[in-house]
């Protein structure tokens, strides 16, 4: 019952944002922000049950026998949705702050996309089956290229064409047949605890469809199938926020971790050779997307590439394949959602006050937006993995889980990739308070973005921090998949 | 005989628009005809629903015209395999003459309005006529009625290109039809009838299968022909093109899958079940010009201009997967290829009443030229994602659920399979792209000018946006239409006729 509400407030949410933004821009946001809240209080009142070992479920109907559409809240998707569902509230708040501020044009257009993307989103974390799973992946690709194309000239449309052409490709050539495949020789798509398919598949068969789901879910941005993630940075801040902290990206490393947990099983791939090449190509991601990262001169385009990397963290930790990696590949996805999208709210605000894209103009920029430069240093600590910072949290499981398994090529790639994550940051964090503004910047006397922005921002920032203090439940919550492994 | 009307639906299907179409050239303001073609186009549509209904559990309808015994009577039969198609016929008929009520009225001249409803009903009429007969001969007239309705109803627009559009389609579909004619004429000369069944009987005991042999290659080219299977295809584009946008409507829906349940029926009821051979040579003529017709026309599709032409291109495309499932000879894949017959309906007929739609503010309807058209006419962008996404297969819509069935049947065929699946997932990203070029345009393009008109008319609103809902309903709840295909590919399989 609460997952069907769920699901029908932000579908609803969207047509009343539409109709609301008929009226007046006030009464559309204040939809949007009701919306929001709705949604967060309904699926965080999942959470006790959740949290107590329940399993609430939801049949909706039956597709072609015996596949059904399906839902199902476990350990991974509830913390999936919550963090959803709980960042969309702060991300509208900036949104208003971010869209006013720079005389966005279609803003009601944007709401409704919105909304309909955290429909897909949650729908993807509650996902039962692959198949229902499937529909609302697709669904989010669709919601979100109204996002990403929304500035609507034919750069802004060429690079939302990327963006639509990598995901759709690499879900239908190579996404839907591993589904396929998987439906084949399992006989069933359901999510089960142990996975479906041991002594279905053995040998190299196991690895190519490893590969199949792996590229297929393009949202991951594995390596080669990024590019649509710096394409997509022409989308507004708030839209690269959603996309690279509430919802996209995240939906693709959720995806991967899902199907590695409840679809192969972590003991039946452990037992398979073949698929260890996964921790390799991810591995390799990490470490290019970094050094790619360093040579970036855009604000933006530099944290998409911090993005790729990150991500690639979730899936290496999936891939050591030892409970406690498990449990930090899942706290990794909300730890760098909470330090990256601080960062690219810091990113837009330091846009909507100055129209500043370009890190050498940062320089000194820390004593015109003190707090907006704060929660980016905060931000930036978290990628890096600093203590007391959310990032440092996920960073302890993978590492122990690293060990537990005597992984020494994921050790020696997280200790590379925390060298390199403080190569591109610490001098950025070090020029924005103590570079010195050129003359010619001076004259662009600016302070802080809208107020609406900072508060948004300064929440993020101030998560980031909590989680680090604050991070018991969560991990409570996602030791129950691991238990059990060896 | 009983007066229980529930027994003569079969004839009633055929013979309500055959005696309606001659009565609506009597009636002179426009809007009567209309409203009584439309009328009669609803009966139709309840008639087939009824039809379904009963076929669905389980039912067969037979019907002998005038109580006279087959194999000299002429005999009407309503399975599983005509059931859900005569529900498509008569179902797109009412969706585009209703749907296309202004559009009709501003394309065809005032004094022809009477005799081009009455092709219409003769069209429905020869379709339906088709579907239900149970002999070899009376699917020819029928065949006939219909080809030659559609003739008049394609020239019957204001675009004079359509003359010469249409001459070509009379020429392509005369050799068609004569070539099925010899089949049948061979046929009749081995076994003396003309009645399925009792060809069905009659052909495995014929000693010598040679002129079998030969009439099954001329009936299945014939039908082929008909059916535009690439490359037999080129008349398809131009007529489509250049119909009225209603006729574009009502033929892209059913008009080529008529042949293709022709095709099937006779080839699966006569030939499959007494030559081993011949379901390999079949299988060997379809397979791969299906597949070739997959990849060709999607990729044409994809470089067109003008947007009815790119969605002929798609759905020559779309009769290779009908026909790709049909050749695996397998339950599942004729199961793919009935549904697929039923889903793509939906999706091309929401397409082209959304093309109509545009034609109401666009003349031409050069993808160019509808640069920014969705600020001025959202519901009918919206019926236009909706029909392309079912066309791309994205799961939620119709067209995903027949693909899911078709790549199924097509992994049980093993590697040769698998080649078949990236053939189709290939020509899916196709899709994507030629259906992605016109949202592009008509949501991201910025007008070159002021754009000052409004949508389109409400009723054709409502007809083109419940058409879109339905790729939805049966997307989520395939139930209905996924049960009649696969009793269908049962009976086929089981070579009854």
């Amino acid at each position: 019952m609460v997952i069907a509400l769920c699901l029908l407030v932000p579908l609803c949410g969207a047509p009343l944002i539409v109709a609301a933004g008929q009226v007046s821009a006030n009464l559309r946001e204040t939809v949007t922000l009701v919306t929001a809240s709705a949604l967060a209080f309904l699926v965080w009142s999942l959470l006790p049950e959740v949290m107590d070992g329940g399993r609430p479920e939801l049949f909706a109907f039956s597709l072609i026998e015996p596949l059904e559409i399906a839902f199902s809240v476990e350990p991974l998707g509830m913390m999936f949705a919550a963090l959803a569902s709980g960042l969309w509230i702060v991300n509208s708040i900036y949104s208003i702050g971010y869209m006013r501020g720079n005389q966005e044009k279609n803003q009601t257009r944007f709401y409704a996309c919105f909304a309909l993307s955290l429909f897909a989103a949650i729908g993807i974390a509650f996902a039962g089956n692959l198949l229902t799973l499937f529909l609302f992946y697709e669904m989010l690709t669709l919601s979100t290229y109204p996002l990403v194309s929304h500035k609507g000239d034919q750069d802004t449309v060429s690079s939302a064409r990327i963006y639509l052409g990598v995901l759709l490709t690499t879900s239908i050539g190579l996404f839907l047949p591993a589904i396929i495949w998987t439906y084949h020789v399992a006989g069933t798509l359901d999510f089960a605890m142990g996975g479906v398919l041991a002594g279905h598949l053995d040998g190299p068969a196991v690895g190519l469809l490893l590969g199949l789901f792996v590229f297929g879910v393009g949202k991951a941005a594995m390596m080669p199938v990024h590019r649509w993630l710096p394409a997509a940075m022409v989308a507004p801040t708030p839209v690269s926020a959603l996309l690279h902290a509430v919802a996209v990206v995240k939906a693709g490393v959720f995806t991967i971790t899902k199907v590695i947990v409840y679809i192969f099983g972590v003991e039946f791939l452990f037992s398979v050779p073949e698929s260890s090449w996964l921790l390799y190509a991810a591995s390799f991601t990490i470490i290019v997307a970094s050094l790619v990262a360093l040579r970036q001169t855009n604000i933006k385009r530099l944290l998409a590439y911090s993005t790729i990397a990150q991500l690639s963290y979730v899936i290496m930790a999936a891939a050591i394949l030892k409970p406690l990696a498990e449990i930090g590949a899942a706290v990794h996805m909300v730890a760098h959602a909470f330090g990256k999208i601080t960062l690219f709210f810091a990113a837009g605000a330091i846009y909507v006050a100055s129209k500043k894209t370009e890190l050498s103009q940062l320089a000194g920029i820390g004593y015109r937006m003190p707090w907006t430069m704060t929660a980016f240093t905060i931000g930036a600590l978290s990628m890096i993995g600093v203590p007391p910072t959310a990032g440092f949290v996920s960073k302890w499981f993978i590492l122990a889980g690293a060990f537990e398994a005597s992984n020494y090529v994921a050790i020696a790639t997280i200790i590379a990739s925390t060298v390199l994550n403080a190569a591109y940051f610490l001098p950025i964090v070090f020029s924005v308070w103590f570079g010195k503004e050129s003359a010619e910047l001076q004259q662009n006397d600016h302070g802080e973005a809208p107020f609406a922005a900072v508060l948004a921002l300064c929440i993020t920032g101030a998560l980031t921090i909590l989680f680090f203090l604050f991070n018991g439940p969560l991990i409570a919550l996602e030791r129950q998949v691991a238990a059990g492994l060896p | 005989m009983s007066m229980d009307l529930s027994l003569h639906l079969p004839i009633l299907q055929v013979i309500v628009p055959l005696l309606a179409a001659p009565l609506v050239v009597l009636l002179q303001p426009r809007n009567l005809a209309w409203a009584a073609t439309v009328a009669v186009c609803l009966l139709a549509f309840a008639i087939a629903l009824q039809m379904a209904s009963r076929v669905l559990l389980g039912d067969i309808l037979y019907y002998e015209v005038g109580g006279w015994r087959a194999p000299f009577g002429i005999a009407l039969q309503v399975d599983a395999v005509n059931a859900l198609l005569l529900v498509v016929v008569s179902g797109a008929a009412s969706l585009a003459a209703l749907g296309c009520r202004e559009s009709l009225f501003a394309q065809i001249e005032p004094r022809r309005h009477p005799l081009f409803f009455a092709a219409w009903l003769l069209l429905l009429a020869g379709l339906s006529g088709m579907l239900v007969s149970a002999d070899a001969f009376n699917i020819f007239v029928f065949m006939e009625i219909s080809s030659l309705a559609s003739y008049i109803l394609i020239a019957g627009g204001p675009d004079r290109r359509a003359l010469l559009a249409v001459f070509k389609y009379l020429v392509m579909g005369t050799i068609g039809a004569t070539f099925y004619l010899i089949g049948v004429g061979l046929i009749y000369m081995m076994t003396g009838t003309l009645n399925l069944a009792d060809m069905a009987r009659l052909v495995p005991e014929v000693a010598d299968q040679r002129p079998v042999l030969l009439a099954a290659g001329f009936i299945t080219v014939g039908l082929a022909l008909k059916a535009a299977l690439f490359p037999m295809h080129v008349w398809l584009a131009n007529a489509y093109m250049h119909a009225p946008h209603a006729v574009s409507v009502f033929l892209a829906a059913c008009g080529t899958k008529v042949a293709v349940y022709v095709l099937l029926r006779i080839d699966f009821s006569l030939f499959q079940a007494g030559n081993l051979d011949h379901s390999i040579r079949f299988a060997l003529f379809l397979m791969p010009l299906a597949l070739l017709g997959i990849l060709v026309c999607s990729a044409v599709a994809m470089f067109e201009g003008q947007l009815k032409r790119m969605l002929a291109f798609s759905s020559v495309a779309q009769i290779g997967y009908i026909l790709l499932g049909a050749s695996l000879l397998s339950e599942a894949g004729l199961t793919s290829s009935l549904l697929h017959m039923f889903n793509h309906a939906l999706a091309k007929s929401a397409l082209f009443l959304a093309a109509a739609c545009l034609s109401m503010r666009f003349m031409d309807l050069r993808i160019d030229s509808l640069a920014g058209a969705a600020r001025q006419m959202p519901v009918t962008s919206a019926v236009f994602v909706l029909g392309g996404l079912s066309l791309i297969g994205v799961p939620g819509t119709a067209g995903f659920v027949s693909k899911w069935v078709l790549i199924t049947a097509l992994l049980e065929q093993g590697e040769q399979g698998m080649v078949m699946v990236a053939i189709v997932l290939v020509s899916s990203l196709m899709a994507v792209a030629y259906v992605w070029r016109t949202l592009e345009v008509l949501y991201f393009k910025e007008p070159a000018g002021e754009l000052k008109f409004a949508e389109a008319p409400p009723l054709m609103l409502v007809i083109a946006g419940s058409a879109a809902l339905l790729n939805l309903v049966f997307g989520l709840m395939p139930a209905v239409p996924l049960a009649l295909s696969q009793q269908a590919a049962q009976v086929l399989i089981g070579g009854a006729p």
